[in-house]
């Protein structure tokens, strides 16, 4: 009796947000159908953005590491892809993935191996000064990167050749596809961080976040465990990178520089690090928020500074974060009444 | 043969000599209570012996085994485990989630990335088991942190207790609560460790809990062992009795 009191309630939180998840996927799926092409393409900007913050937020929401030199990881798909093509003539999306994974992989282990050597604000600057090592290689090796003008990629096969995009009409079709597509690695990628962050090696990233001391007396190995997240982390964002660069149609120094880092940090803030869908929400409603901003104004930074004070201001927990807090607030009324 | 012995352990901090050359002995299946007055030691000694310090000098024996130069990770596989004087707990977790981290990482089952915790059903199992046994099964759900500070303890005690220790050091399980409480939690943790055969080391500064619960007594003073007997003999001590009224300092 007692037990099944305890299982209950874990099992129905697990079931609404199963539902959850699948109207959300759903209504993604239907979108295209409703909406134009260039509305198609944010959003699929966003989806890209929302899979580079989930890998962000697996070091910031349960480990407790700020990162902010996450543009490092991002950049090292994007160029990755455009070497892949350069160097090799690749134009498959799946070699992409499959070769650019690996990659970004052992450069995440070898810059993590660096960085969770310390914490807090050293491991704030170490992230950042290893990510403009990259954007100054990038930058100065200009035979190799193409330097600010930047390597372009153009529009890929999809699905192992079956769907390419040459001849006319080409660009609407790719955009199409190319958002399904996107969508399809996105559900994955969520899927497969869920479990991350619900396994036991998950729980132990949330205990060393909240409890270090009290975590190394369970026998965890902190640095082994901080290693281990950093190198998810930066391989699930370099994976963003990845699926960026074709629908760019070019990668340039920007994407390794500083101030993406902050924007991979603010899209994350803004939905709510302490929810695993806060960084979802954030990439995509930011992506968004800064196009029209930059579309209807010159200020358009002063704008989202602006939103970033207020956010940090009055919605700590960010949007995703507020909702729920908003959902319980409602439930707990509802429930005192009856 | 004693479970733990400590064999002429020191630590200094600068000028002050938290643990003077102390020969520390724990007999297997006792619940032994290490007392003194605040900067006698005590916790010193204990992060000793789970190596949350390192020793200047000394061995610490256990098992018969010489574990002075393992690491903490290495110590609680061994079997050594403790709780901390002020409560220590991933509060971000939930209760349930506190304990079944203690069980999953005993049983060396953190580094499993690709299965959900919650469907490994041995594990559910026991940590049910473990917040019963504790009085917290109807809180496994709260976060750790919306717990109330009696219950904290307990779940910190239970926490350690989960990685099934050989050897439990609990430090201060009732500061911090009411002397209400106190009772309480003793009750509860006395009756858990002597169910489970755990050896239990407790710093304690409240004598009656002290008194009522232990089989041995070791009283502490500047870093130094000054009174070792079961209850009644430390009773009886003159010395014991006036170091802990604040009467006169024995030196």
């Amino acid at each position: 009796m007692k037990a099944a009191a305890i299982a209950l309630p874990r099992s129905q939180t697990g079931l609404w947000s199963y539902a959850a998840a699948a109207l959300g996927v759903a209504v993604l799926a239907a979108v295209p159908e409703f909406v134009g092409l260039y509305q198609t393409q944010l959003l699929t900007y966003g989806l890209i953005m929302a899979i580079a913050a989930l890998g962000f937020n697996l070091l910031l929401g349960y480990t407790g590491l700020l990162s902010f030199g996450h543009s490092a990881y991002f950049g090292l798909g994007a160029y990755t892809v455009a070497f892949l093509l350069q160097w090799l003539g690749i134009h498959s999306m799946e070699f992409y993935i499959l070769l650019g994974l690996p990659v970004a992989a052992i450069v995440s282990a070898l810059f993590g191996y660096i960085c969770v050597r310390h914490t807090r604000i050293f491991f704030g600057i170490l992230t950042l000064a290893l990510s403009q090592v990259l954007y100054s290689l990038a930058l100065k090796f200009f035979w190799v990167t193409g330097g600010t003008d930047g390597l372009r990629v153009p529009r890929p096969t999809l699905l192992a050749g079956m769907i390419d995009f040459a001849g006319s009409g080409g660009f609407p079709r790719f955009i199409r596809s190319y958002y399904y597509y996107v969508l399809g690695v996105f559900v994955l990628s969520a899927a497969i961080m869920w479990v991350i962050v619900h396994s036991p090696f998950g729980k132990a990233l949330q205990a060393i976040r909240d409890n270090e001391i009290r975590a190394r007396f369970l026998g965890l190995r902190i640095r082994r465990f901080r290693w281990a997240a950093f190198l998810l982390s930066g391989t699930f964002t370099a994976l963003a990178g990845i699926l960026w660069v074709p629908l760019n149609g070019l990668t340039t120094p920007d994407v390794l520089y500083w101030p993406f880092s902050g924007e991979i940090v603010f899209m994350t803030l803004l939905g709510g690090f302490r929810n695993f869908s806060g960084p979802i929400v954030g990439g995509i409603v930011f992506t968004f928020l800064k196009t029209y901003a930059v579309a209807s104004t010159e200020y358009w930074q002063l704008l989202l500074g602006s939103v970033l004070v207020v956010l940090i201001l009055l919605l700590p927990t960010g949007i995703v974060g507020a909702l729920s807090q908003l959902a319980k607030r409602v439930w707990a009324t509802k429930e005192g009444r009856t | 043969m004693s479970l733990l012995r400590t064999v002429e352990l020191r630590k200094r901090f600068g000028a002050l000599n938290a643990c003077d050359g102390v020969n520390f002995a724990v007999e297997k299946g006792e619940f032994l209570s290490l007392v003194g007055s605040n900067g006698a030691g005590k916790t010193t000694l204990v992060n000793l012996i789970t190596a949350h310090l390192e020793p200047d000098s000394g061995r610490i024996l256990f098992e018969d085994r010489d574990i002075t130069g393992l690491s903490v990770s290495q110590r609680i596989k061994a079997g050594i485990a403790r709780s901390f004087q002020l409560v220590n707990l991933f509060d971000g977790l939930s209760v349930f989630d506190n304990v079944a981290l203690a069980i999953f990482a005993r049983d060396g089952k953190t580094a499993k990335i690709a299965t959900l915790a919650a469907n490994d059903d041995d594990v559910r199992r026991e940590t049910r088991e473990v917040l019963a046994e504790f009085g917290l099964a109807a809180k496994g759900e709260l976060s750790a942190g919306e717990l109330a500070q009696g219950e904290r303890k307990l779940l910190d005690v239970a926490v350690a207790y989960a990685l099934r220790p050989n050897l439990l050091f609990l430090d201060e399980p009732t500061s911090g609560v009411s002397s209400a409480e106190k009772a309480q939690i003793m009750d509860t943790v006395s009756s858990v460790v002597r169910s489970g055969a755990v050896t239990a080391v407790v710093i304690e500064h409240d004598m009656d809990v002290v008194f009522r619960y232990s089989d041995r007594i070791v009283m502490m003073h500047e870093g130094a062992f000054l009174a070792d007997g079961p209850p009644d003999a430390i009773r009886a001590n003159e010395t014991v009795a006036s170091i802990l009224l604040g009467i006169s300092s024995p030196t």
